[in-house]
């Protein structure tokens, strides 16, 4: 499954990595401690998350995650727009809380597990 | 789904010595900011899964009249919080399961979130 | 409003100490006590005390010190809180859902989401916030009575 799949499947608002998104998808990681995604998440995870500052540019980008998917609504700082265009990290928004929009994730076979 | 079952499912454990377990829960919020904890743990008694173990959330659960509070990635409070819990009466559990795998399951099993979709929050 | 606030008949200030996290929403849990002893409807209460929790937890993230007024009155309860700090450079902006200048260090502890003003704002029946950069801030609020069971006894207990 493609981070483009998914995209398609929820109809998610690409605000930044149009390029990227034929990135393949390898489990999920849930959450909005930077400590917890830095030490848990894994290379290709989707991250769905509410934080909107830079920092989770980065945070992904160093733990190469497939793409960053905020929740509830919440759209990108335009700092962090221009350093996830920079870094090619694609940013979706969902009108979707976390917990719906992980559980939706599951159902579609993305693991939380390793 | 009863506490039980939730306990069950997850492999969590009580912390909270003897809570109702027989206690239903219909909705569910995960988040780590508390601001989203105050915002969105609107459905009467609902689960909060979260990554944060300060005293604060239990200050959130007990503004927001929450059924219980799920810790992921097998995180505990300290003594402080786990006090706290107990003078509130909010049953505390945890898991080892991370909170996407731990949605994953209670969504699949038809929980849901408390509030379905939030408006346009900018623009 | 002038008429309504020589009809007050509770007033109980809470002192919040800035960079205090661990005790962040103690004084929410408090005013809901009061409230609840009070005999207020649940929808007041759990109105108001959301809203006194983001208003703690702003003092306790971004000012020295504060204090937090609660006045109960027969038409409204009103939340004053003043607090002593960096105060806010542009409080348009700070309304904003997802505005933040919150550290990594209040992110990790589970606050600064940009959610607080907006919250506030949600929970209330009308909200006032000033600010001087550098010297202070001070919010306040009210949420309605209209409709409540006017048989609240602390309502009653001026006449």
């Amino acid at each position: 499954m493609t981070v483009s799949d998914i995209v398609k499947s929820f109809g998610l608002k690409i605000r930044a990595g149009k390029n990227r998104l034929d990135e393949e998808v390898r489990g999920g990681y849930t959450g909005d401690l930077l400590s917890d995604v830095i030490a848990h998440s894994r290379k290709g995870n989707i991250w769905v998350t509410i934080q909107t500052h830079p920092n989770i540019v980065a945070v992904a980008t160093m733990k190469e995650l497939a793409g960053i998917i905020l929740t509830g609504g919440r759209e990108p700082d335009s700092e962090t727009l221009r350093k996830a265009e920079e870094e090619g990290m694609p940013i979706l928004v969902s009108s979707l809380l976390a917990f719906e929009l992980t559980g939706k994730l599951y159902q579609m076979g993305i693991s939380g597990m390793g | 789904m009863k506490l039980r079952e939730i306990r069950d499912l997850l492999d969590a454990e009580l912390i909270t010595g003897d809570a109702n377990l027989d206690k239903e829960i219909k909705y569910v919020n995960a988040a780590d900011l508390i601001s989203d904890v105050l915002a969105y743990s609107t459905g009467p008694g609902a689960l909060l899964i979260t990554g944060i173990i300060h005293p604060q959330v239990i200050y959130a659960a007990n503004t927001m009249d929450l059924g219980a509070i799920l810790f992921v990635r097998g995180k505990r409070p300290n003594e402080a919080t786990l006090q706290l819990a107990i003078e509130n009466q909010v049953p505390l559990l945890t898991t080892r399961y991370i909170m996407f795998e731990t949605c994953g399951r209670l969504y699949q099993l038809g929980m849901r979130a408390c509030i379905e979709k939030v408006k346009n929050v900018r623009g | 409003m002038s008429g309504a606030e020589n009809n007050i008949h509770l007033h109980e200030m809470f002192h919040i100490a800035g960079g205090n996290f661990t005790n962040a929403g103690s004084i929410s849990s408090q005013v809901k006590k009061i409230l609840k002893e009070a005999g207020f409807s649940s929808r007041v209460i759990r109105r108001t005390s959301i809203a006194t929790f983001e208003a703690e937890m702003n003092v306790i993230c971004y000012a020295s010190r504060g204090n937090l007024s609660l006045f109960i009155t027969p038409d409204f309860l009103k939340i004053v809180v003043e607090d002593e700090g960096i105060g806010i450079p542009d409080v348009d902006l700070a309304m904003q859902e997802g505005y933040s200048t919150a550290s990594e260090r209040i992110h990790e502890l589970g606050f600064g989401a940009g959610m607080g003003l907006s919250n506030i704002k949600n929970n209330t029946d009308g909200m006032i916030l000033t600010s001087k950069f550098g010297q202070g801030t001070h919010l306040e609020f009210l949420i309605s009575l209209e409709g409540e069971d006017k048989s609240v006894p602390l309502l009653n207990a001026g006449g």
